[in-house]
């Protein structure tokens, strides 16, 4: 992916997996999202940009009903997975949550060990039938995670020892090993130094293969480097939503040029 | 940002080296030692306090733990004991403790006379103010329970009387005896001579921590046992009933509760609650649980559910705040991995909030346990004469006192004696409660990781 030009990226695929139409999102009195209107293709990383507060995050935690959690928050719109309405009332938001992964800002291990990270989620969900099969969803999805080399020798030790980009290579690891078939991440490189950020970007691009990732980030230059569909955020509306190469050399809106030349953020 | 703003301006202040302090630092300086002093000074003070106070209670109540015994070889007269000669339990359940008091007086005058010491006494009965009105029904108990020693000279340990006592811990003095009915100049001469040859003597004091109380008259005989017993009935009720409510409670509030005007409303009376004063909630329960319920009177099960109410707040308020101070991040990455919000709390949020709350119940525990004035108003103070409670019903429904109840009973009685028993009972009861806050500290240790 690095060596693309920006130009030349397209989306491999082209089937929608999560299709947003019309989405308000009202905090109490706050119009935080207003009429956004997204289609977010399968095993393609979509970028969500734009300067703080523009509802970028507020959107990316609409799509696995985080918000719910927040008393006044309230959503109004379409937003469908596969065709199924995810705010519809049959939907349980758990069933949503183990299809929907998420990857936080900071890293946040729970403070057991590295194995009972990983294998909360297949638990909880009764993916393994027995110990033999759980260590192996747990070694696939560390492997996944690309961390199974650093942690194979000591996967007793408690999560929270691993240094700050190991820690969120392992909340990657516990996000896809209940198999979801959405990746969302809020601004996983935040607080992770070059180095952790470019195994976490490399680790995204790998995981392209397999699921549909959605990256909420604040650098304009790592939505260049990982995602092959942009969505501009401003002021809760969804100013331009397009490839990334277009987005970043040839913009059609006035508002997403000056964001990405600088001028404003 | 203007360019202007990054040219180094002209300083207002004059340059002048390192090296000198200038008059504002100082002052901030002398501000900050001024506030370490008092800081030094608060704590002083604080420990001044701690130790008059720990040296004063120990002081008083350390010789409660020692009590006065006679050694005294006892013959148990088969001729007044068992009159009939069959050794019959119900027979000789019919000798009451004042067929016994002429045996143990002879015993006693025995042991003045075989060593032949002088004294103006010259009379088994005159020994009598040497000797606990108890020490009959010691020795009544024992041929009870062994039947078959009678007619034996058997030793036994029996409790001297109070002023013997208090002659020995220098709380009676010969200079008081003039105005004292119960003991006088000839049996403290006897008592010297018998403490020489080794008749009397103190020894420690078990039945002060494992008796019963006992009435006014006799205070060499007053232990604290039995309402130690109300006690730990009491906190058990408190435990089972407060520390499920609580947590549950809190729980619900914190993670699953809506926040609105009625929910804030709770959170304001919970609050208000743990301040209302203790004796409100003793009138309370007096109220619903004795002339509502119809629960007896002065028993332990009245007690726990009273120390309940009084408990739940800061319960649920320490529970509250334990479970606060999880970072949300945990529910968020419990809840991202498809747990249920109950799962996210079970599985993630409590274990993280256990040290906490644990040490919210113990303190909470500790404070029940030190809580007289509710006791009051139920029926739990006074003198009540109980012995061990045979079982564990009659345990929370018989009446009882409690260990606070029981100190504060002894510190109104008149007789002096009980002024050491007040002291010893308040050590008992510190012991109890430091012995609380190490295991909350343990559990806090032992519980408490790191995210």
């Amino acid at each position: 992916m690095y060596d693309a030009p920006l130009t030349r990226r397209e989306a491999a695929v082209d089937d929608v997996k999560i299709s947003a139409r019309d989405v308000q999102v009202f905090y109490g009195d706050n119009h935080a999202i207003k009429d956004v209107d997204v289609d977010i293709q399968d095993k393609t990383v979509t970028a969500f940009i734009g300067p703080s507060g523009c509802g970028k995050s507020t959107f990316l935690r609409c799509l696995n009903r985080m918000n719910d959690t927040i008393d006044i928050c309230r959503v109004e719109g379409r937003i469908t997975i596969d065709g199924d309405d995810i705010y519809d009332k049959r939907v349980d938001p758990v069933q949503l949550r183990a299809k929907v992964g998420m990857v936080f800002q900071k890293p946040n291990p729970f403070p057991k060990s590295i194995y009972d990270n990983v294998a909360y989620g297949p638990k909880i969900h009764g993916m393994a039938k027995n110990k033999a099969e759980l260590d192996e969803i747990v070694e696939r999805a560390l492997r996944r995670g690309a961390i199974w080399d650093e942690v194979k020798d000591r996967l007793h030790a408690p999560g929270t020892g691993l240094s700050g980009g190991q820690q969120q290579r392992l909340c990657i690891a516990r996000a896809v090993a209940t198999e979801p078939e959405v990746l969302l991440m809020d601004e996983p490189c935040s607080a992770l130094d070059p180095i952790a950020t470019a195994q976490v970007e490399e680790l995204i691009d790998e995981l392209r293969q397999t699921y549909s990732v959605v990256i909420v980030t604040h650098s304009m230059q790592q939505a260049a480097r990982v995602s092959q569909k942009t969505a501009f955020f401003h002021l809760g509306h969804l100013v331009e939503f397009g490839e990334t190469g277009q987005i970043f050399t040839n913009p059609e809106d006035k508002r997403t040029e000056s964001y990405i030349t600088g001028r404003i953020g | 940002m203007s360019d202007a703003s990054l040219a180094p301006a002209a300083s207002p202040r004059a340059r002048r080296s390192l090296m000198e302090t200038d008059a504002h630092t100082a002052k901030r300086n002398a501000a900050e030692k001024r506030f370490r002093l008092y800081g030094v000074a608060a704590i002083c003070a604080g420990l001044f306090f701690l130790v008059v106070l720990l040296t004063s209670i120990l002081g008083n109540g350390l010789s409660a733990f020692q009590q006065t015994f006679i050694t005294t070889q006892v013959f148990l007269d088969p001729a007044k004991l068992d009159k009939a000669g069959n050794r019959d339990p119900d027979d000789i359940r019919k000798v009451s403790t004042f067929g016994y008091t002429p045996l143990i007086q002879n015993a006693v005058f025995e042991e003045v006379t075989s060593r032949n010491i002088e004294t103006p006494l010259d009379s088994a009965k005159d020994m009598k103010a040497l000797i606990s009105a108890s020490a009959a029904a010691q020795v009544r108990d024992f041929v009870i329970a062994n039947p078959d020693r009678i007619g034996e000279t058997v030793e036994f340990r029996i409790l001297a009387a109070s002023r013997v006592d208090g002659y020995l811990k220098d709380r009676v003095f010969r200079e008081d005896v003039a105005r004292d009915k119960n003991i006088d100049a000839e049996h403290l001469d006897l008592t010297d001579a018998l403490v020489s040859a080794g008749v009397i003597a103190k020894q420690f004091n078990t039945s002060f921590i494992f008796g019963s109380d006992a009435s006014e008259s006799r205070a060499e005989s007053a232990g604290l046992g039995v309402s130690m017993l109300g006690s730990f009935f009491m906190m058990l009720v408190v435990l089972v009933l407060a520390l499920p409510i609580g947590v549950a409670a809190s729980i619900y509030l914190e993670e699953f509760a809506p926040q609105n005007r009625f929910t804030d409303l709770i959170e304001v009376n919970i609050s208000n609650l743990a301040a209302v004063p203790s004796i409100v909630f003793g009138i309370l329960g007096l109220a619903v649980f004795i002339q509502f319920a119809h629960l007896p009177q002065s028993a332990p099960i009245v007690g726990g559910l009273v120390l309940t109410l009084m408990t739940l707040p800061t319960i649920i308020i320490s529970t509250r705040a334990s479970l606060k101070s999880v970072p949300p991040s945990i529910r968020d990455a419990a809840l991202g991995v498809g747990a249920s919000k109950m799962q996210a709390v079970f599985h993630h949020v409590l274990p993280l909030a256990m040290p906490g709350i644990l040490t919210g119940t113990i303190i909470g525990l500790a404070q029940a346990l030190g809580e007289t004035a509710p006791l009051l108003l139920i029926g739990m103070v006074g003198y009540i004469a109980t012995n061990y409670p045979d079982g564990f019903v009659s345990g929370f429904m018989d009446p009882n006192s409690a260990m606070p109840a029981q100190i504060y009973e002894w510190a109104k009685r008149a007789d002096p004696a009980y002024y050491e028993r007040a002291w010893g009972g308040i050590i008992i009861l510190l012991v109890f409660l430091l012995t609380m806050n190490l295991i909350a500290i343990l559990l806090r240790r032992r519980f408490e990781r790191r995210w």
